[in-house]
């Protein structure tokens, strides 16, 4: 049986019923990781917050949604907050905001702790400081006493990281991780991120515009246009052999080193007009 | 202190800018020598705090400088007030990285355009009064939005259309200078390379002098034909893009050049 299973999923906003997923449908085994790319607007991040159980109440969802044998899709919040957080947990794209910038840091871990496994202060603080020191975050004592501001973009990222994973959910989904950060700051927290889930055999939704960073962290892809996946596959394929022109032209945007400093660009838009491909 | 010579578009002489954060001194610029020459495109690279903003705000005369001096087309800026500025206002424009905030949301974008045309300051420097209607049309084609898109909000454009309004707001005052803060980092990659292209027909059909600020050296490396890296308020490495990219003479350079995400399809 698949960790989490989406058929046909549907989800549209408003009165209008704006569509933001139109039919979508993957499966993800225990340990798998796998990489959605798409540009914004394509339906990825709504079709993340559905797997967390997160979308407001003025989304209108249909089709079905099972993460470990349980159906989310209808699901009241009780039970969607026994799920977080045990079976799923989620690392949002800008660290700031996702931590409450007046309570210090390793309370704010501790408290996930408590939340789900009634920990006592005490005991928790060691799981909490071994939790940092696993996310590669140097003095971790330092960091679980500092409050968020103190703290530079890659550190507050690790320390969600680690809130993440402290109670090793089977599922980890992660929106964007390193968009908001620096090219060296990012290449650090996706190698700890590949290293925090081979050590803890979690699995992986990876979220993220950018094919490169993506391939960092997963072998498998999907891409999303407009609601839909349009190509699925392992990123070496995709890479090798796009077959979609919107993937064609991803792969091309996506490796600025190749082209010549002042050429022009290929862009998405290339792929669609001129001649057909074979 | 010799005089630097006026064909230096910019000189700076120990540029050096301190900030007061909770009592304690930050130095975020550091005796910063440079030099550009007219028609050049100057890339800043380095890490967040490294400095690269602060420099660029005391080039562009956004700020003042603690220490050392700086030379616009061979005027000293470094302490004019602003009314003194406007040569300076109508030659350098900037563009921002994130287009949702450097936008005002709620003006029109011809009045978001147009508005540096307006100002008192620019106004006294531009030659000829301008027509701000066929302005406005002319840096709108310029960049690629529909010749309606002045009558709309910003809230009505995606990302990269925003960031297209921004940089046609800069052209507005037709500058020589135009510079760049991480111009494409808030952008999808499928759009980066549309902006990236529009930057560098810009620069070549209008002989734009471009000095372009990033974390990101692959697109200071696509953009710019000289290289500055900085690290905590310095110039640590300094030359042609080609030859930094081919042989960084730093390890922090190369820790740069390496940090890079290129797709990673085998060896998992």
């Amino acid at each position: 049986m698949s960790l989490l299973d989406v058929r046909d999923l549907q989800v549209s906003f408003g009165r209008s019923r704006t569509e933001a997923v139109r039919g979508v449908s993957f499966s993800l085994a225990a340990g798998q990781r796998l990489g959605v790319i798409g540009e914004s607007g394509s339906g990825k991040t709504v079709t993340a917050l559905a797997v967390m159980g997160l979308l407001p109440e003025y989304a209108h969802v249909a089709g079905s949604v099972r993460l470990g044998g349980s159906e989310i899709v209808g699901l009241d919040e009780s039970g969607l907050a026994r799920l977080r957080g045990n079976t799923v947990s989620m690392v949002f794209q800008e660290p700031m905001t996702a931590l409450d910038p007046t309570m210090r840091v390793g309370r704010q871990v501790a408290e996930v702790l408590r939340l789900h496994q009634g920990a006592e202060s005490g005991p928790a603080r060691q799981r909490v400081i071994a939790m940092l020191d696993e996310v590669g975050l140097d003095d971790p004592e330092r960091v679980a006493d500092a409050f968020p501001h103190q703290l530079s973009g890659g550190q507050r990222q690790r320390a969600i990281l680690a809130m993440a994973l402290i109670n090793s959910p089977d599922l980890v989904i992660c929106d964007e991780p390193t968009t908001a950060l620096d090219v060296t700051v990012q290449a650090l927290v996706l190698a700890k991120l590949d290293e925090v889930l081979d050590a803890s055999g979690a699995a992986c939704l990876f979220i993220s515009h950018d094919l490169a960073v993506v391939s960092q962290v997963c072998d498998q892809v999907l891409v999303m246009l407009d609601g839909r996946i349009v190509e699925s596959g392992t990123v070496d394929r995709l890479f090798t052999a796009p077959e979609h022109p919107y993937t064609r032209g991803l792969v091309a945007t996506a490796q600025l080193d190749r082209a010549e400093p002042g050429q022009r660009l290929p862009t998405v838009d290339d792929f669609y007009t001129g001649a057909p491909h074979g | 202190m010799a005089e630097p010579r006026a064909d230096h578009l910019y000189r700076a002489e120990g540029l050096t800018r301190r900030y007061r954060n909770g009592g304690r001194d930050v130095l975020a610029l550091d005796a910063v020598d440079l030099s550009l020459d007219r028609g050049h495109r100057l890339g800043i690279v380095g890490e967040s705090g490294s400095g690269k903003s602060t420099l660029v705000r005391l080039l562009a005369g956004l700020d003042h400088p603690s220490a050392g001096r700086v030379w616009f087309e061979g005027t000293e800026i470094t302490d004019l007030p602003e009314k003194r500025l406007g040569f300076l206002r109508a030659s350098v424009q900037m563009v921002f990285q994130d287009p949702r905030s450097s936008l005002n949301p709620r003006m029109r974008v011809s009045d978001i355009i147009t508005e540096p045309l307006r100002s008192r300051l620019v106004r006294r420097q531009l030659t000829d009064r301008v027509d701000q209607q066929r302005r406005l049309a002319e840096v709108l084609a310029a960049v690629d939005l529909p010749p309606d898109a002045g009558g709309r909000y910003p809230h009505e454009f995606s990302g990269g259309q925003r960031q297209r309004i921004a940089i046609a707001r800069a052209l507005a005052p037709d500058p020589e200078v135009l510079i760049a803060d991480e111009p494409v980092s808030a952008l999808d990659v499928s759009v980066r390379a549309q902006v990236l292209n529009l930057l560098t027909d810009l620069v070549a059909a209008r002989g734009l002098t471009l000095i372009v600020v990033s974390h990101d050296l692959m697109v200071v490396r696509h953009l710019c034909d000289q290289l500055a890296v900085m690290r905590q308020g310095r110039i640590i490495e300094r030359g042609a893009t080609s030859s930094v990219y081919a042989d960084p003479q730093t390890g922090y350079t190369r820790a740069l050049l390496e940090a890079v995400p290129r797709i990673r399809a085998e060896g998992r």
